[in-house]
């Protein structure tokens, strides 16, 4: 077993994790419910985490790898989530939720990276967050309608 | 109306988007053990020895448990209205395994790492058996899958496992033979379909812990509760009043989880070591020992006029339920049930082999066995209008199903609410169809395509079914509903309740809603077959008109009026308009000196089950450099009576059309010479991207279902019916080349004549 100590939504955490511990596990084991495993081969973006900013596939990270950073959730996102929440449940394409957190905080990481994205902006940067219920579709419609809400950009 | 056909947000949403710990695995108690499976690396071996001893001795290794520890009364895993009709071949565990992934053996342990190193730590000796993989070889093979002699079904489906036959029959009407021997036009073709994935974002899991009472809980992500407390006390040998099962908010079912794949596993451990125990099936798991869609090869005969008037059809299906019998004598049925009738065909023949073979046990998967039968029919109608030189749209027009017509190879039920017609022409304008015109060639030189196909399902099954709604009036005035249907994402929690406040006149804010737990949620059969908005929903609708009896009388009795009183909203009122009592008013009086509940449960059930139609046009972009294919774009107009949210049932259909495409251009479960999956994770078995979805329009063609609550039918398994027989013909229109195999795909495209 071995130590490491990371940021975690706003808060510093330690954790005691074995040393192949990949941060989908450990972030599962520090109450992060929300992050979710879909498939073990990075294909998902169920497991989507953010890591000093950018986006990772948590199931595929060691959090050996993590000393330091700074790792968000979508439980350190709850106002955004309930905000573009809203719009996809309006949509009707929450639907299992099961996918929601995974690409709910891939959207939040994009508006940071993004200027004025397009629709086909949005498909290319989510499209490894994938969702079975929906056919997409939905999910897209109601980012689109959401960033014309907050002024086509975060 | 005031609460039905409004797109209310699903009841759970804040909690699905914010991540809320909702599902099985974040419900699960601390200090589970952890079940792991040990599966087979055979197709077809019995096992000579097994020898546990040193795995039971590693750290952290709780228990490891092979044959010789489970009860010995075989069942099924199809999850079914009892008596069921799939054949009763399993056991838990078996000294025989069918198929690779079957199971071996359970192993308990404190942690992940500890049960992983005693999955290893098991040594079995086999003796491989030869596998049949291929289900064309299977009837009569020196092979016999199922040579046990406890073999057994509840219902006779013309089983013989001695002939790897799990199901045989024929049934129709008239002399089809006679007049397709007459006909100036016949056709004959055998299309394949394969075997699918429903790849739901949460695989299969399940945790389990003994209660206070002593009795077994079974928390699980599952579609039919109340058969999986049926299914465990057989298989586990306790009875069915010592098991509680609660379905908390599931990730995705399709069908997938109408069979008990895996709660016996962990329920087992908690019996035998009295300890809470947790399964979660990896994603290769819920790949090679899960439950797919069967694997049907259909071969379809027409004899039509050359006006293009259809006079006989055959279909004959051969099916490939796998290993084991689940779902497998019930799935058959849809590709005929459910394609022969969307043609108005006097003369016509259904028969149907399902067969045992060493690959993984199929299932339920949306679309039951319609989904196949439709994408050999439909395709077959295509190739009959290309045969006839008649526009594939024009020779619908002539033949198919219309309102107030019998189909006799739909149970004789007749269609009380069709707007076939209807769809087909919207369809046609959505997606500009104009006959002949069915092919252009783009600037890029790469060639577009249009094909159409129409399709049906049911409503439930008829007869079967039974769905139950309770519904009390509680402090305040507020309502609950209580529901045994098991939401899935699909938000029949939220539709249900949109019912209950209409039929109750009030908010739909108002309405509370529970479910599902097998020990306070009223009795319903699960949410597949379509079944829940129609039957379930009755439910509701039934249960909320006696409730407005009981709270009336009850609101006289308080107010001491002979007077007729009127519910209205939150008040009954005389029926001049002034307020009697306020329903608030009338719940505070019922829980207080009072002898009278108001509350109502209704189970109800129908002896039909009305089609809900729909017409799916699909437009292709076909690169001949490459033989690289993308739908483009995709119609769909939508029968499904009256639409009770319209932003859900949308997203059904949209949902149902992607998922459609997978199944049409990328997704097939594949074995190797001795029966090894070659899918065993998402990067082998691709699903559509959002990059693969083009548009997408959707619209709702109405029709009024007098059986159904205020007026609606079904929506969420007809959706994944078109695309298949649309997207091949309009392929067909694109390159010239048809296609009977699916996937259709871009080395197919390119390098075959079509076949």
């Amino acid at each position: 077993m071995m130590k490491v100590q990371f940021v975690l939504n706003g808060k510093t955490v330690q954790a005691r994790i074995a040393p192949d511990a990949t941060l989908y596990r450990t972030l599962r084991e520090l109450g992060c419910k929300s992050v979710k495993c879909g498939c073990e081969t990075s294909s998902c973006g169920l497991c989507t985490a953010i890591v000093n900013g950018k986006p990772v596939l948590s199931c595929s990270l060691l959090t050996a790898r993590c000393e330091g950073a700074v790792v968000e959730t979508l439980e350190g996102h709850r106002a955004e989530a309930e905000a573009f929440g809203a719009f996809l449940a309006a949509r009707g394409a929450d639907q299992c939720g099961f996918c929601n957190p995974g690409f709910i905080l891939n959207l939040i990481a994009m508006q940071r990276e993004t200027v004025h994205p397009t629709r086909a902006d949005v498909d290319r940067y989510l499209a490894g967050n994938l969702c079975r219920c929906s056919g997409f579709v939905g999910q897209t419609d109601a980012i689109m309608a959401y960033l014309e809400s907050k002024g086509g950009q975060a | 109306m005031k609460t039905v056909n409004k797109a209310f947000p699903k009841k759970d949403s804040q909690a699905l988007v914010t991540g809320q710990p909702v599902y099985t695995e974040d419900l699960a108690p601390e200090g589970c053990l952890c079940v792991r499976i040990l599966r087979s690396p055979h197709a077809h071996a019995r096992i000579v020895g097994i020898d546990t001893e040193k795995a039971m001795k590693l750290p952290g290794v709780v228990g490891v448990y092979t044959y010789r520890d489970v009860p010995k009364q075989r069942f099924t895993i199809a999850g079914q209205t009892y008596p069921e009709f799939s054949p009763y071949d399993r056991l838990i565990l078996e000294n025989k395994v069918r198929f690779v992934g079957d199971a071996v053996a359970i192993v308990a342990a404190e942690t992940a790492e500890a049960a992983e190193e005693a999955l290893a730590a098991v040594r079995v000796d086999y003796e491989v058996l030869p596998a049949v993989l291929d289900a064309r070889e299977a009837v009569d093979n020196a092979v016999v899958i199922h040579d046990e002699s406890d073999w057994s079904a509840l219902v006779d489906t013309g089983g013989d496992p001695a002939r790897n036959l799990c199901t045989h029959g024929s049934e129709g009407a008239g002399d089809p033979d006679a007049v397709l021997a007459s006909c100036p036009v016949t056709l004959e073709r055998t299309y394949h379909t394969k075997a699918n994935q429903q790849t739901m974002m949460e695989t299969f899991r399940t945790f389990t812990e003994m209660d206070c009472y002593g009795r077994l809980n079974v928390t699980s992500s599952t579609q039919v509760p109340f058969h999986v407390r049926r299914i465990l006390s057989r298989a586990l040998g306790i009875p069915k009043s010592d098991i509680r099962v609660i379905k908390p908010r599931i990730g995705g079912g399709f069908g997938a989880k109408q069979t008990a794949v895996c709660e016996m596993y962990p329920a087992f451990v908690t019996l035998k070591t009295g300890r809470p125990a947790l399964l979660v099936y990896t994603r290769e798991e819920s790949m090679i020992a899960s439950s797919p869609r069967h694997e049907m090869i259909i071969t379809v005969r027409i004899g039509a006029e050359t006006d293009g008037t259809i006079r006989a059809m055959t279909v004959y299906t051969l099916s490939n339920t796998g290993a084991y019998g689940d779902h497998g004598p019930t799935t058959v049925g849809l590709s005929g049930h459910k394609t022969i009738s969307l043609y108005r065909i006097p003369d016509f023949r259904f028969s149907y082999d399902v067969v045992y073979t060493n690959r993984m046990a199929a299932g339920a998967y949306r679309g039951y066995g319609a989904t196949q039968g439709t994408f050999a029919v439909e395709s077959a109608i295509n190739e009959l209008a290309a045969q006839l030189k008649i526009d594939p749209g024009r020779l619908r027009e002539i033949n198919m199903v219309r309102q107030g017509d019998v189909m006799p190879a739909y149970y004789g039920e007749r269609t009380d609410s069709c707007a076939l017609d209807r769809c087909l022409d919207r369809v046609r304008e959505m997606i500009g169809w104009h006959p002949g015109e069915l092919r252009r060639v783009m600037p890029d030189g790469k060639v577009r395509g249009i094909g159409l196909a129409m399709a049906m399902q049911g409503s439930g099954i008829s007869g079967v079914d039974v769905g139950s709604a309770s519904i009390s009036l509680c402090d305040g005035g507020f309502y609950m509903l209580r529901i045994g249907a098991t939401d899935m994402g699909t938000g029949c929690d939220t539709i249900l309740s949109q019912i209950a406040a209409e039929a109750l006149d009030t908010s739909f804010e108002r309405i509370a809603v529970r479910g599902v737990d097998t020990d306070s949620s009223p009795y319903d059969s699960g949410s597949y077959a379509s079944s829940t908005t129609y039957v379930t929903g009755m439910a509701v609708v039934r249960a909320a008109q006696q409730l407005r009896e009981k709270m009336s009388s009850f609101a006289a009795q308080v107010l001491h009026t002979d007077a007729p009183l009127v519910l209205e909203g939150d008040r009954f009122c005389y029926e001049d308009g002034r307020e009697a009592i306020a329903l608030s008013a009338l719940a505070d009086a019922s829980m207080c000196g009072n002898r009278v509940e108001l509350s109502a449960t209704v189970s109800h059930s129908s002896p039909t089950s009305p089609p809900p139609f729909m017409a799916g046009a699909a437009e292709v972009e076909v690169d001949p450099e490459t033989g690289g294919c993308r739908v483009v774009r995709y119609a769909a107009a939508v029968d499904c009576g009256t639409v009770i949210n319209p932003a859900l049932a949308r997203v059904q259909v949209e949902g149902g059309i992607v998922q459609g495409i997978g199944m049409t251009l990328y997704e097939n479960v594949t074995y190797g010479s001795r029966g090894l999956p070659r899918e065993r994770s998402l990067m082998q078995y691709r699903i559509p991207t959002r990059l693969d979805v083009g548009e997408i329009a959707v619209d709702f063609v109405s029709s009024y279902e007098p059986s159904g609550p205020y007026g609606a039918k079904s929506i969420g398994e007809i959706v994944i019916n078109t695309p298949a027989p649309a997207i091949a013909e309009a392929i067909c229109q694109a390159t010239g080349k048809r296609f009977r195999e699916l996937p259709v795909m871009p080395q197919h495209i390119l390098m075959e004549e079509g076949k």
